[in-house]
């Protein structure tokens, strides 16, 4: 027990100050909108607590979103942040980045918003190697609209528009990206949230398209169809069939398929775009580009 | 010293599998949304590494750090 003089002056600072995370937050916005489970609370923790160890500056942080349960966060976070068209994330925030390219910008896109609709300019900016951080939230199902199959979800796996079970071959986001030319990716779960601050932060400190998918639980769509009804059940699945890319070696390709590849994949530099424009200007007309900030006049 | 926010709590007892030391138990106290809240009932097993701080969705945990 603590001693009475000492619980009186802790009285005073209320919850909201005390929590780690909570602070980051547009308190009025809270509680989240989020279902009871949901992984996209703990990518956001994951998130801030990568985010306060890369030592960068939250008033210089953008955040970036399309639609989908995942694009919910900028909105949630106190800085400054775009909601924009399904898909298009990845447009803006290439914009936002070449029009200012001091800005930390940190897109957040669902394996929806990312892969499907959005798939283009996924490739397109990994191809690009713009010094963007992607934090791919994959939980496996459109969970906004009803739990509907999307081009990650597992073959063999329950939703509303598979009640048989899904016949394709879902996508693997990583090495989409790697083809494409990212200089960073990153896999985890959210069963595994201290690898995945510390790949956040690595992401955040590399010059160049970083890309990290999160496999994060839906108990409300995916998790109600495929027998794992509650969210610890789908943590102890994301414990049991994730396996380190180190290890990899030893299995066959048909075990392969019902696992999750965890690590950090490709880290490795390569020449960034806004530089590369900023160098381009200067060469042809001596000065740099123009631009337009609130911040920079 | 372990504190749970009711408000914030939606009940996915994410923290009561997580917790290496089985700190939590899901408690018969109800917040106004009728969730039943976990509480720390073996708080003295508690090593402070914050996992579940971390692994709240909803920010609902706050561990103080030992003085």
């Amino acid at each position: 027990m603590v001693e009475d003089n000492e619980s009186t002056e802790t009285d005073f600072i209320t919850y909201e100050e005390k929590n780690p995370y909570i602070k980051y937050f547009r308190k009025d916005r809270l509680p989240t909108i989020f279902c009871s489970g949901c992984g996209i609370g703990i990518t956001i923790n994951s998130f801030l607590k990568g985010f306060e160890s890369s030592g960068m500056d939250f008033n210089n942080l953008s955040l970036v979103s399309g639609i989908g349960c995942s694009s919910r966060i900028p909105g949630y976070l106190n800085c400054d942040s775009l909601h924009t068209s399904h898909g298009r994330a990845l447009s803006f925030a290439t914009g936002l980045k070449v029009g200012n390219p001091d800005l930390d910008v940190v897109v957040f896109t669902g394996d929806g918003d990312a892969a499907a609709i959005g798939g283009n300019h996924l490739i397109h900016a990994a191809r690009r190697n713009i010094n963007l951080t992607v934090i791919c939230i994959n939980n496996n199902i459109y969970g906004m609209t009803g739990g509907q199959i999307s081009p990650t979800s597992p073959e063999g796996s329950l939703a509303t528009t598979a009640p048989y079970g899904s016949i394709d071959t879902p996508f693997n986001l990583i090495d989409l990206v790697t083809a494409a030319g990212a200089t960073f990716t990153g896999r985890w779960t959210t069963a595994h949230p201290l690898q995945l601050s510390n790949s956040i932060k690595n992401g955040l400190l590399n010059n160049g398209f970083s890309f990290i998918e999160v496999v994060s639980q839906c108990p409300t769509y995916y998790g109600r169809k495929n027998k794992l009804k509650t969210p610890v059940s789908m943590i102890k699945m994301f414990k049991e069939s994730s396996i380190n890319k180190r290890k990899v070696g030893t299995l066959s390709e048909k075990e392969l398929l019902s696992k999750i590849v965890i690590g950090e994949f490709v880290n490795k530099k390569r020449e960034e775009f806004s530089n590369k424009l900023e160098n381009l200007s200067h060469k042809e007309s001596g000065r740099n580009t123009i631009r337009k900030s609130a911040y920079i006049l | 010293m372990i504190q749970i926010n009711p408000d914030l709590c939606k009940g996915c007892y994410i923290c009561v599998e997580i917790c290496p030391k089985s700190v939590y138990t899901v408690s018969s106290v109800t917040n106004k949304k009728d969730i039943k809240l976990p509480s720390p009932e073996n708080e003295n097993n508690c090593i402070h590494c914050h996992l579940c701080e971390l692994e709240c969705p909803d920010q609902a945990i706050y561990v103080e750090d030992k003085k």
